[in-house]
């Protein structure tokens, strides 16, 4: 089966102890990481929730507005719905630039570093 | 129970080609059964059984995610919804697909760091074990059987539909059947057997629906204005069927309904132990995540064509004839495969029987990835880690989940006979509103709450799953509907078809007030351990 990384190897690998975790949870370099993903992944949820629900309420209590024609018979409801599928496609690329440029080169450093058994 | 509804097409068009449908269903299911026996031989590790070895690629797991997420309530359900009543129907596929997001940007990749088996491993990470398991496992296997009734739901509407098989007992033969089916797969196969059917599966599905949407934007001359206005001219309910508000828009009450269905959509998905534990069948958190970003992808491009779908289905079908063959549509689909290619023809019999095999597939699959994830949680959460205390053996471990297995297979066989008349997408919403009350906040808070407690985690599952499961019990989805599973008796008292709006946000409360209330420290040290680890990988199985 092709694999898109090879396996870690179990056999060399450290495990490291809990005072190790505790430490660098502390360290300053992590709560970099932690911020990175915490600032991009946490507004970016309580917007893209906002968005859908607007979008129910907007069809439970805005009918007149969702039922506006645009062009033939596409209304503002359905255009709003597939404006829904265009964002999640935008998030999810944007997420995953994002992640391989600013989490992963931070995440791989720490965990070389540990698995190492520095 | 029912009246017995005596399909239109199982009397007459369907009959002439029953040969050919079971054909079909009987290729699937042979080659699927050799997959299956195929991987079982190389099922040899605990690793092997729950994980598939870990080592599919972020691609494949992207289809077998996809595979295991589209279900009968996806390509059956919605298509009927949209059918039936037009716009209001579209928003399952929105919310279905927008909750993915959830998963991506909070879910998938601390999971696949930080957990091994099963949801539970995440749960009970940082907490006392036994207890955190045993409810884990317990919430598990209560959103699985909720979303295989679903599914066995759909197997008996599709199978009656196609081989007229309309008394109670040839119904509960072909339940049996299916619960047979999936029985084999999951104790022989394991997850190795189970992604390979579920890759299968997303390989047909998809391209059983690009065909039919094809065709039916052929016929409009791939104009979706055009194909929309004809819906709405056929549906004989004129503009309303394109605008909110038709299934949903009727009463306050109903608007609540709406929006307590919306929430329960769009928070259930990152809380389905049987699609989390597809992230840990990749090597690492990067995989995981790309699965997740196929997955998004496959999954919209399938729910932008049930537009097609189920438009096309109302623009091409008397309504009176969707509804005569399953009161809320559920066979929409199918009967659309069949218009499309003439109801006289060869080749709409051809579509019909390969549009068939393909929700077939598509049931069997979903089904297979749901016993899975019982069984895995069943024997790692509860029977490894509780009854044995972490001391059973990798064989003892698989011993236990083949025969968790057998028993979730007869459970649901048991339970499948109920809900034939609901919708399938209206009743996987309850697993989605379950899975958001009792999964959801003690995942999210076990992630990133540091003060999060043993008691916090046993309050917010317990008090979700009980005040979810109570609401539907005591909704019009059980009694006092002539559509619930129970139509003679009326004990509803909860209006709203649907409990997310109360039971979701009072999980939330539960794990937030069984934590200030907790005497016990939270174990710091353990929290370091599983937020290093959940973000960087470090020692990730």
């Amino acid at each position: 089966m092709a694999t898109d990384a090879p396996p870690p190897s179990k056999t060399e690998r450290h495990f490291p102890s809990t005072e190790e975790f505790v430490e660098v949870q502390q360290s300053a370099e992590f709560g970099e990481l932690r911020r990175a993903h915490r600032s991009f992944a946490f507004p970016l949820t309580v917007g893209f929730i906002a968005w859908y629900l607007l979008y129910v309420l907007l069809s439970n209590y805005a009918g007149g507005f969702m039922g506006t024609k645009l062009v033939g018979h596409i209304n503002v409801a359905f255009a709003l719905g597939i404006a829904q599928f265009v964002t999640t496609f935008l998030i999810a690329w944007w997420y995953a630039r994002y992640s391989a440029a600013k989490l992963d080169p931070k995440g791989e450093a720490i965990k070389s570093r540990m698995e190492g058994g520095a | 129970m029912s009246p017995v509804q005596q399909s239109v097409l199982a009397a007459g068009e369907a009959g002439e080609h029953r040969p050919l449908i079971i054909s079909l269903f009987a290729v699937f299911v042979v080659a699927t059964l050799g997959i299956t026996v195929w991987a079982g031989r190389q099922t040899k590790s605990a690793a092997d059984f729950y994980a598939g070895g870990r080592q599919f690629s972020a691609f494949q797991n992207g289809l077998a995610v996809s595979g295991d997420y589209m279900s009968a309530a996806s390509f059956l359900g919605i298509a009927g919804a949209i059918a039936l009543f037009g716009y209001d129907g579209f928003l399952y596929s929105i919310g279905f697909l927008v909750a993915w997001l959830v998963a991506l940007l909070l879910v998938a990749e601390p999971l696949r760091n930080s957990g091994r088996y099963t949801m539970g491993d995440v749960l009970a990470y940082r907490m006392r074990q036994r207890p955190v398991r045993t409810a884990a496992g317990t919430s598990t296997i209560v959103v699985s059987i909720f979303y295989l009734l679903a599914q066995m739901a759909g197997a008996g509407v599709l199978v009656s539909l196609l081989l007229g098989i309309t008394s109670d007992a040839g119904k509960v033969a072909i339940v049996a059947l299916v619960g047979i089916l999936m029985i084999v797969y999951v104790s022989i196969g394991g997850m190795k057997g189970t992604t390979w059917v579920q890759m299968v599966k997303a390989v047909l599905l998809i391209s059983g629906t690009i065909l039919i949407t094809f065709l039916v934007l052929l016929k409009f001359n791939f104009n979706i204005s055009d194909l929309l206005g004809t819906a709405a001219e056929r549906s004989g309910k004129g503009d309303a069927f394109l605008e909110p508000g038709l299934q949903y828009g009727a009463t306050g009450t109903s608007k609540l309904d709406f929006i307590s269905l919306g929430i329960a959509l769009v928070l259930g998905t990152a809380g389905l132990p049987h699609i989390l534990i597809r992230f840990y069948t990749v090597p690492t958190a990067q995989a995981a995540r790309k699965s997740v970003i196929w997955a998004i992808g496959i999954i919209g491009g399938f729910y932008l064509m049930t537009i097609a779908l189920g438009f096309g289905a109302a623009a091409l079908i008397d309504q009176k004839e969707i509804t005569d063959s399953n009161p809320s549509g559920n066979t929409a689909a199918p009967l659309l495969a069949l218009h499309i290619g003439g109801v006289d023809s060869a080749w709409g019999a051809v579509l019909l029987a390969t549009i068939s095999a393909v929700a077939f597939a598509t049931i069997l699959a979903v089904v297979a990835g749901l016993t899975l994830a019982s069984s895995s949680s069943f024997a790692h959460d509860i029977y490894a880690n509780v009854i044995r205390k972490g001391q059973a053996t990798d064989k003892e471990e698989m011993k236990a989940a083949r025969w968790a297995t057998v028993f979730i297979g007869i459970v649901s066989i048991a339970l499948g006979a109920l809900a034939r008349d609901l919708n399938v997408a209206g009743l996987v919403a309850l697993a989605f509103a379950v899975a958001a009350s009792a999964n959801l906040p003690t995942i999210l808070y076990s992630l990133f709450w540091k003060r999060f407690t043993t008691q916090g985690a046993l309050w917010s599952i317990y008090g979700g799953l009980i005040v979810a499961v109570g609401l539907v019990l005591f909704s019009p989805v059980v009694s006092g509907d002539p559509k619930a599973m129970f139509p003679g008796v009326d004990f509803h008292w909860f209006p709203l078809k649907n409990p997310g709006i109360i039971s979701i946000p009072f999980g939330f409360l539960m794990g937030w007030l069984g934590t200030v209330l907790s005497k016990e420290e939270p174990d710091t040290g353990k929290y370091a351990e599983l937020e290093v680890r959940s973000l960087t990988g470090t020692g990730a199985h």
